[in-house]
């Protein structure tokens, strides 16, 4: 009896929290989205009615701001699109080659100093950059390298990112070992290991490295804003920033425009390669 | 907490021996010519190498060293000794830069990891659209970082924003969010809140290595609902609770990009948002005070260790690794 009456209560209790869960969760998600969905639709209406109309559905349609905003800095904006373009993918490059160097032997060479120079990786995770980063402002600025991608690329390929380290250090550690003996016993050296045993299986990680690695490059403003003083060089972020310090006359709707226009990369990532984004949050805590 | 990815965490926990890779068998095992393989991973540690010397562990000594200097890139640097720090004791907008980073770090960390936790609770256990809904909470995580996001912040926030609309409906006048000193930080903290998705994420993962047996146990044993949540799942989650603790507080400490657009780069108005970071910018990069900021950055590591450490140590008081 008692067993009856514990299911038929949680059955119509079941049913109703159910239904609370998703008004509690629709309610969630429309206040998240709507400040976005709000910049969206506002980018299509003119600059003197965004701010009166808080609305979905603007009285008006019109592409100027997009216009408007793509010439606004005196370059087009596919100059600093082609810009960021490129320190993405070179910062993808750099870091694919020498994280995955750096984290194979780590997790798979015998050495002495193996596990100091682990410990040494896990914490520079936890370094605030403003520590290292008015050195290294002098240094670069010392090899004449301000006014170039150098201070935002070189790093890259030097395996600083040590994120990426622990995670691909962590998935080489679930790979079979048996794998590399198998490939020991017939003939291969640590080299050709890393590059037909290790590598190819890694590709989840890889991925994962990619997707971040791009993102935190298309995102990034520090490092822009110091080492980049000249408009033709510089990268999305601190373009749609000195769009905002011209506000008065670049106005609410082409800021919007650009901006929208900024975080396309992003949403296309978000769109396709979600289920890699997930697992690389749950597995790393990166953001 | 997995730190590998499921599938293969599975395939391991099958194969003896590959798992912990500590136990000695696994170490002894590669016969011969293992010895010599310092060689071998030192070429392919060489980028790593370099980076850590050049990049990393160099400037780290160097800003050291900065910190007890007078240096603005021009003549070469003078050593004052103890005087940078002198000075931040008796600087107002030093003094300024931690009030506003404390309240930001404070305030903003656990109204994250709340929403976090409750919607993945909400979210936890077969809910119907679960990735849907988790992909919408996710977004902002991408998004909140950008310049794009910190402009649209200043346009919800202003004078005839949505905010203020919204707040009109219910007869609440206010101006501009971002010119008044007391309320223009806690727009960057509903910013940091907004971005409760990456935490929440780490928190369904943690939910779902909760064994299932023991909520059908606890409720055999008619333990409602509440006190399923505070028996069962808030001590097998601290765990988690505590890596989402430590990683959101250190990422808020060092919070810049926001802080620097929505103010127009001047931790205004009345310094009501001059982020830590965002001060030593100016200090730094902008009055070219490269000792003072070196040393200001100094403090910044050790209050952040400070922080973390003091986080381990009262971990163990709340935090429950199974039993022991």
């Amino acid at each position: 009896m008692a067993a009856s009456t514990l299911s038929r209560g949680t059955l119509s209790r079941g049913t109703l929290s159910r239904v609370a869960r998703h008004v509690v969760l629709a309610v969630f998600v429309l206040l998240m989205i709507y400040p976005l969905l709000w910049m969206l639709v506002s980018s299509f209406k003119p600059s003197n009615l965004i701010l009166s109309q808080t609305g979905l559905f603007p009285s008006e349609i019109t592409l100027e701001n997009y216009g408007d905003g793509w010439d606004a800095l005196g370059s087009p904006f596919t100059l600093f699109l082609g810009n960021s373009l490129l320190i993405g993918v070179g910062s993808v490059i750099g870091n694919l080659f020498s994280c995955s160097l750096t984290a194979y032997a780590l997790a798979r060479l015998n050495f002495r100093a193996g596990k100091l120079y682990l410990a040494l990786t896990l914490m520079t995770i936890m370094l605030p950059f403003h520590v290292l980063v008015i050195p290294q402002y002098i240094l670069f600025a010392e090899l004449g390298w301000i006014n170039t991608y150098v201070p935002l690329l070189l790093p890259k390929f030097l395996a600083t990112d040590a994120v990426f380290i622990f995670l691909m250090v962590q998935f080489i550690r679930a790979l079979p070992r048996e794998l590399d003996q198998a490939a020991m016993i017939d003939g291969a050296g640590p080299f050709r290991i890393f590059w037909s045993v290790i590598l190819p299986l890694m590709q989840p990680a890889l991925i994962t490295t990619t997707i971040f690695t791009f993102i935190w490059t298309w995102n990034d403003y520090f490092g822009p804003l110091l080492y980049l003083t000249r408009t033709e060089l510089y990268t999305v972020p601190v373009a749609l920033k000195s769009l905002v310090d011209t506000e008065t006359q670049s106005g609410i709707g082409t800021m919007f425009a650009m901006s929208l226009v900024s975080l396309v990369p992003i949403l296309l990532f978000f769109i396709f390669a979600q289920r890699y984004i997930i697992k690389g949050i749950a597995t790393t805590g990166i953001k | 907490m997995t730190l590998t990815s499921k599938d293969t965490g599975r395939r391991v926990r099958g194969a003896p021996g590959a798992a912990g890779s500590k136990p000695p068998g696994g170490r002894a095992k590669p016969s011969g010519g293992t010895r010599g393989q310092g060689l071998v991973a030192h070429i392919f540690l060489l980028p790593w190498m370099i980076g850590m010397i050049g990049v990393t562990a160099g400037p780290l000594i160097a800003s050291a060293v900065l910190a007890f200097t007078d240096y603005d890139l021009l003549s070469p640097p003078q050593f004052i000794g103890l005087d940078n720090f002198v000075r931040m004791a008796g600087d107002e907008r030093f003094w300024a830069a931690v009030r506003v980073t404390l309240v930001y770090v404070l305030v903003s960390v656990p109204l994250q990891l709340g929403f976090a936790l409750f919607l993945a609770v909400v979210l936890d256990k077969g809910l119907r659209g679960l990735s849907l809904y988790r992909s919408a909470f996710y977004l902002p995580s991408l998004l909140g970082g950008s310049v794009a996001i910190a402009i649209l912040w200043r346009q919800i926030f202003g004078e005839n924003g949505l905010v203020n609309h919204v707040l009109g409906w219910f007869g609440i006048e206010l101006g501009s969010w971002l010119q008044d000193p007391s309320l223009a930080l806690s727009t960057l903290v509903v910013l940091n809140v907004w971005t409760f998705g990456s935490p929440m994420v780490i928190f369904l993962a943690g939910l779902r290595q909760i064994p299932e047996e023991l909520y059908e146990a606890s409720m055999i044993d008619g333990a409602g609902r509440v006190r399923r949540f505070v028996s069962i799942t808030i001590p097998l989650l601290t765990p988690i609770i505590f890596l989402n603790l430590i990683l959101q507080m250190i990422s808020a400490f060092q919070a810049f990009t926001q802080a620097h657009v929505v103010s127009g780069g001047s931790g205004g108005p009345l310094d009501s948002t001059l982020f830590y970071t965002l001060y030593i910018y100016q200090r730094g990069f902008v009055n070219f005070d490269m000792g003072y900021a070196s040393a200001m950055a100094w403090v910044l590591l050790l209050v952040i260790a400070a922080a973390t450490a003091a986080n381990f140590i009262v971990s163990r008081r709340w935090v429950y690794y199974g039993d022991e």
